[in-house]
């Protein structure tokens, strides 16, 4: 049976015949299945699918830099954010603006380096698929990348709901969402303390919220705000604009989301690499975890 | 150990080998044959998506007087830049033609007057340019439904071109020459219409006076301005570069409804 939490400990050490007394252990460490084949093939591929994604996104929003809210916005209309680039007596310079709070970002955003002169460019040409400026060849990129993210998010969901997954290894449990419980799984990881033994077979409550938020909120986020910014799926689906208050608050949506999406995946490889890397990515690609547990007096 | 270790080097190995490949592999993929036309048939599953959902008629969301944008950014050419435009709008285009021929049973010349006396249509709706910005605009015009009922079609017409008077990229051989095509789906629709009218008042040049095109389910660089002559044809490929349009010879999606 291919889940997560039905443990198949796969022992590295045999307990003797002598030490019956299911009340006493010695520290072992156990292998258990944490990751199901089809979360570990789909986790790789949403990988590779979100990489190509922003880094395509970013060529796309480098067409036109600037960000609205309602159904209409270009340029001479009031904007959210703005990326830019000024001239300072021959030097230019670039900038960030957001609701109306200028940031000057040369180097990064605005202005940066392209083939050795800063050139005029919202994303720097190293976060943007291709490097250089083609809003054609990042469309075609996004929209390919989008249909095997789509398909393979719906693999993944239509998985995880028949198996059981969300509701045995997502689902918080009750008293996991007490302010006390919460409040303690937040001093725990802010001290880098991760669960031992029995408590790091499962998700702590952080960790199910967290990634409840980004397959459930964010990542349908994504997809539903990219199709609304489409004038033909407007006309198929004229609700989506609704739901959103426009085509240019979509969009702005999906920038926002974008980033929040980028947030989680830096603090996400922070805590594998904090809490065990190689145990942790061994998990998520062989399925094999490992538990040390500890013996009585520890 | 030793497999552990092994195991260690494959990971790292893996994952360095993957970001480093995704990053500098993307330009020469890129640049791939193979590559970019498996990423071109995502564009053909796109539209039989979009068109599954939309059905044949399903409507472009139209809006009300006070949603119309205060500004309407000019796009593309601002001016096409002819002798014979000049002149043409020296004279109000009352010299204006426009041809439509090719697979029709009867090709007709209509001059703007002509058009203004067709019944008409108006509608407020939302312009998506493919960079990212959207305006709001009111838009009155004859639609291209009523146009082609007047010409009839041969059983081939398969695609309508419009050529348009301006000249977006100065080339040699006139490659540069605007042209858009739409296939006889949205060519039919409802709000597909040559407009004369923006907000109320003759098209600006910028605008693409005297006529342009609204085919309102897809992205800006569809509606093409300045319209001059509309062909009816089976197939594009011997049209420029063969893509049906000004920057579908340039990479972008013929489909143009994302």
């Amino acid at each position: 049976m291919i889940c997560s939490h039905h443990v198949q400990q796969m022992k590295d050490v045999e307990m003797s015949a002598e030490v019956s007394n299911d009340n006493i252990h010695h520290p072992r460490t156990v292998f258990i299945r944490r990751h199901s084949i089809v979360t570990r093939l789909t986790h790789w591929l949403n990988v590779l699918c979100l990489s190509f994604l922003l880094l395509s996104g970013l060529q796309i929003f480098n067409a036109h830099p600037e960000l609205y809210w309602g159904h209409y916005g270009a340029n001479g209309d009031p904007a959210v954010l703005t990326i830019g680039s000024e001239d300072d007596a021959g030097t230019p310079s670039g900038f960030l603006r957001v609701a109306g709070v200028q940031i000057p970002t040369t180097g990064v955003l605005g202005v940066s380096n392209v083939d050795g002169e800063q050139t005029a460019r919202a994303f720097p040409s190293w976060s943007t698929i291709p490097s250089f400026q083609d809003l054609a060849a990042g469309r075609r990129w996004h929209f390919s990348f989008a249909w095997l993210f789509v398909i393979n998010g719906i693999l993944y969901l239509g998985f995880s709901l028949l198996s059981g997954h969300f509701r045995r290894d997502l689902a918080p449990m009750a008293h996991e969402l007490s302010p006390r419980h919460l409040g303690r799984e937040i001093l725990d990881h802010a001290r880098l303390r991760f669960p031992k033994g029995e408590e790091a077979k499962h998700y702590n409550a952080l960790q199910k919220l967290t990634y409840l938020a980004v397959i459930v909120v964010l990542l349908p986020l994504m997809v539903l705000t990219g199709l609304t910014m489409s004038p033909g799926v407007d006309a198929a689906l004229p609700a989506l604009v609704d739901i959103f208050g426009g085509r240019q608050s979509a969009r702005t949506i999906h920038f926002i989301t974008a980033s929040a999406l980028v947030l989680f995946v830096i603090v996400h490889v922070a805590m594998v690499v904090l809490s065990g890397t190689w145990n942790n990515i061994r998990s998520m690609i062989t399925g094999r975890y490992a538990i040390h547990e500890e013996g009585p007096n520890a | 150990m030793s497999t552990f270790l092994t195991r260690r080097r494959f990971l790292i190995g893996g994952t360095l080998g993957a970001s480093a490949l995704t990053l500098s592999g993307c330009d020469l993929l890129d640049q791939n044959a193979d590559i970019a036309n498996v990423l071109r048939s995502a564009e053909e599953l796109t539209m039989k998506a979009q068109r599954l959902l939309q059905g044949r008629d399903a409507l472009a969301r139209e809006f009300d007087e006070k949603d119309i944008s205060p500004s309407f950014r000019v796009n593309g050419t601002s001016a096409p830049d002819s002798e014979e435009y000049a002149e043409l709008l020296e004279g109000k285009f009352a010299n204006w033609r426009l041809k439509i021929d090719g697979l029709v049973d009867r090709p007709r010349e209509f001059s703007l007057a002509d058009l203004k006396a067709l019944s008409s249509r108006t509608q407020i709706t939302r312009h998506d340019c493919v960079e990212g910005w959207s305006a709001i605009g009111k838009w009155t015009g004859v639609p291209l439904a009523s146009l082609l009922g007047l010409t009839g079609l041969k059983p081939t017409a398969r695609y309508v071109v419009l050529h348009c008077a301006d000249e977006l990229e100065k080339t040699l051989d006139g490659s540069g020459r605007y042209y858009e095509s739409i296939d006889l789906i949205d060519a039919v629709h409802p709000q597909t219409i040559l407009a004369y009218q923006m907000n109320g008042q003759d098209l600006s040049v910028g605008h693409g006076a005297p006529l342009r095109l609204r085919v309102e389910r897809q992205l800006g660089y569809k509606q093409a301005k300045y319209i001059m002559r509309i062909e009816l044809v089976d197939s594009f490929a011997g049209l420029w570069g063969g893509n049906g349009g000004y920057w579908e010879d340039r990479g972008y999606e013929w489909y143009a409804g994302i």
